[in-house]
């Protein structure tokens, strides 16, 4: 044998060796199909708490398209790898989850892995759902096998090679998904370890609030440190909070139950479907959720209460750089936001935004553009948006005169071209997002000012 | 001195910068079709058409208007000669009050001058924001759909704007 033909074989074993190894890493077998169960098989209760849960975790907002049927999938989510499709979660035996059994369904929720053994991509936040019980999978399940069957074949995921070979899923979960159940802190309350659960596990918060690194993955070492979503900022929720009045537990439980806080104003962009859907959720969860969460973001320093934030956000003379914007301001914003009138005959003070205290002004250009919209079936807040009566340049020199009179922050870079992508993504934004157009189911949950 | 251009016609107006387009179109120009409903920017009577865009002319200010070409209903039609958005609202009697109506037309109007092919769907999600209390809803729809219609076989731009014959 000849020197290069050793290394020649030496590379053909370590390749064949690597590709069972791989193999015996990525392989996951198939779970036998099952006729769908019929509706009548779940017992009654156990829809309804799995109805509670799918709330909490916000499976629609991901899982039904605009105008669509619920749960049917399809909706578009951007990734910094290509665009992946939601699937169809109703079920239809051929395009749906219809054929999987409850221990199929687990496997999906645990670990990412299709009735058919395919790896899911992480979109699909199993990373947080591995934490999810057995029982809950089993309410979920169930409440899922009781939804209406559609009929919606999957969509073509938009990825490159190598990323639109599954098996390279299994190289991420090697890394990056911990398996196993959450484990409870035994000194902590009960209540705090029921909301530990629910933010880490089903809930999936940091999904949107932790950034990623540059394999997608959260970043353990930034938990809650501020993500992105949609051209949205999802805020830090962790002691580097933008929020002018620093949050609390009450003040986070009403955002969340009701989707508006008098310190905190109203949950806009993607968090609009999230609180949406937190007000059909038992209260004592919602609760569980704010206190563990307070204890993220860290105890509030005293000073900055209220009060105290308002009194920085009076008004000053406008530096002559900013006086074009002050105008807007006077002009469109003040006759609102300082009426001193209780919403929605005037808006929340500025000095409280903290779209304005943000590290950067994309929520705050989304807002200006498309203002807030009034939501079906309930009393909710409304603010007209501009996007067809002010320039790019018009609205980029409001930002800048708001940012400097009520950020208490140093001025914001970019400002043009977040107002050019907030004016790219408004349309598309409003055409597939399914958006706040589901009522509650009780209007009474949602009475808000 | 703020020079406006309105329906065609340019204006000198003498106002405050501040002052909300739906002022000047009212009070300086007698121009009537906008309405004042709400003030605030949420019940879509003021509504006018601001370089082809359906704006609320009441949270508008003058300043922000510079060089643009404002459309108000004055500048679709007239009695003898109303557009094809107008006749659909007449011949659908879509008007139970009609406090709501011109901002509903003016709306529509931009939509379709920009989809003359808008779905139920798109109209119903255009109109949104607009607040009528008579609940004519259904006739304004109507109206719209039937507009849509005789803009395939009319002129579809607003009068001040055809070019000479």
């Amino acid at each position: 044998m000849t020197r290069s033909g050793i290394i020649g074989g030496v590379i053909a074993a370590l390749a064949i060796g690597g590709a069972g190894a791989a193999f015996a890493v990525a392989w996951r077998p198939a779970i036998a199909a099952i006729d769908p169960p019929a509706p009548q098989s779940f017992p009654a209760d156990l829809v309804k708490h799995g109805r509670e849960l799918a709330a909490i975790g916000n499976c629609n907002d991901c899982h039904t398209v605009r105008e669509a049927k619920n749960f049917a999938g399809g909706l578009p989510v951007p990734t910094p790898f290509g665009t992946i499709f939601s699937s169809n979660i109703t079920p239809d035996a051929d395009t749906g989850i219809g054929r999987w059994s409850e221990a199929a369904f687990a496997r999906a929720m645990r670990s990412g892995v299709d009735r058919e053994g395919r790896h899911l991509y992480p979109t699909f936040p199993y990373d947080h759902f591995t934490n999810v019980s057995d029982e809950d999978d089993r309410a979920l399940y169930a409440y899922l096998m009781t939804r209406e069957a559609v009929h919606a074949p999957a969509r073509e995921n938009q990825l490159a090679f190598p990323l639109n070979q599954r098996v390279v899923v299994a190289g991420w979960k090697l890394l990056f998904l911990h398996r196993g159940t959450y484990q409870p802190n035994p000194a902590k309350s009960a209540e705090w370890n029921r909301g530990a659960y629910l933010v880490e596990g089903l809930a999936h918060c940091g999904a949107c609030h932790t950034p990623r690194n540059a394999l997608g993955a959260e970043r353990a070492s930034a938990s809650f440190a501020g993500g992105d979503v949609d051209n949205w900022q999802a805020y830090a929720l962790n002691a580097q909070s933008p929020a002018p009045v620093p949050w609390e537990a009450g003040a986070l439980y009403a955002y969340l139950h009701r989707g508006w806080h008098p310190d905190h104003g109203t949950a806009r962009g993607p968090m609009a479907e999230v609180v949406s859907n937190l007000a059909q959720v038992p209260p004592s969860d919602v609760r569980a959720i704010a206190i563990y969460m307070a204890e993220v973001l860290g105890p509030p320093p005293p000073d900055r209460r209220r009060e105290a934030v308002l009194a920085e956000a009076t008004p000053g003379p406008a530096a002559q750089t900013e006086a074009q914007g002050a105008a807007i301001y006077a002009a469109a914003c003040a006759t609102c936001h300082e009426s001193g009138r209780p919403p929605p005959y005037g808006g929340i003070n500025l000095g409280l935004s903290t779209a304005i205290s943000g590290p950067d002004p994309r929520n705050l250009a989304n807002i200006v553009l498309s203002g807030v919209r009034p939501l079906e079936g309930e009393r909710s807040p409304i603010m007209p948006g501009f996007a067809d009566s002010m320039s790019d340049a018009q609205i980029a020199q409001l930002l800048n005169y708001l940012r400097s009179r009520f950020g208490r922050q140093p001025a914001w870079s970019d400002i043009e071209k977040a107002v050019a992508d907030a004016r790219r993504t408004e349309t598309a934004a409003l055409h597939t997002s399914a958006g706040a157009r589901h009522a509650p189911a009780d209007p009474a949950q949602r009475d808000k000012p | 001195m703020t020079t406006l251009k309105v329906n065609g016609h340019e204006h000198q107006i003498d106002a405050e910068p501040d002052t909300p387009l739906l002022y000047v179109l009212r009070d300086d120009l007698k121009l009537n079709a906008a309405k004042f409903g709400c003030g605030l920017g949420q019940c879509g009577a003021c509504t006018v058409i601001v370089d082809g865009k359906a704006v609320l002319s009441c949270v508008t200010p003058l300043m922000l208007l510079e060089g643009k070409q404002v459309t108000t209903l004055e500048g679709l039609g007239t009695v003898s000669e109303p557009a094809p958005i107008q006749r659909a609202f007449m011949e659908e009697q879509s008007a139970q009050c009609g406090y709501c109506i011109a901002g509903m037309m003016m709306r529509a109007q931009a939509l379709l001058q920009r989809n003359p092919k808008a779905s139920d769907e798109q109209i119903r999600t255009e109109l949104a924001p607009h607040l009528c209390r008579c609940g004519t809803h259904m006739r304004i729809l109507r109206a719209v759909r039937r507009a849509a219609r005789l803009m395939d076989t009319a002129e579809l731009l607003p009068a001040d704007q055809r070019s000479a014959p």
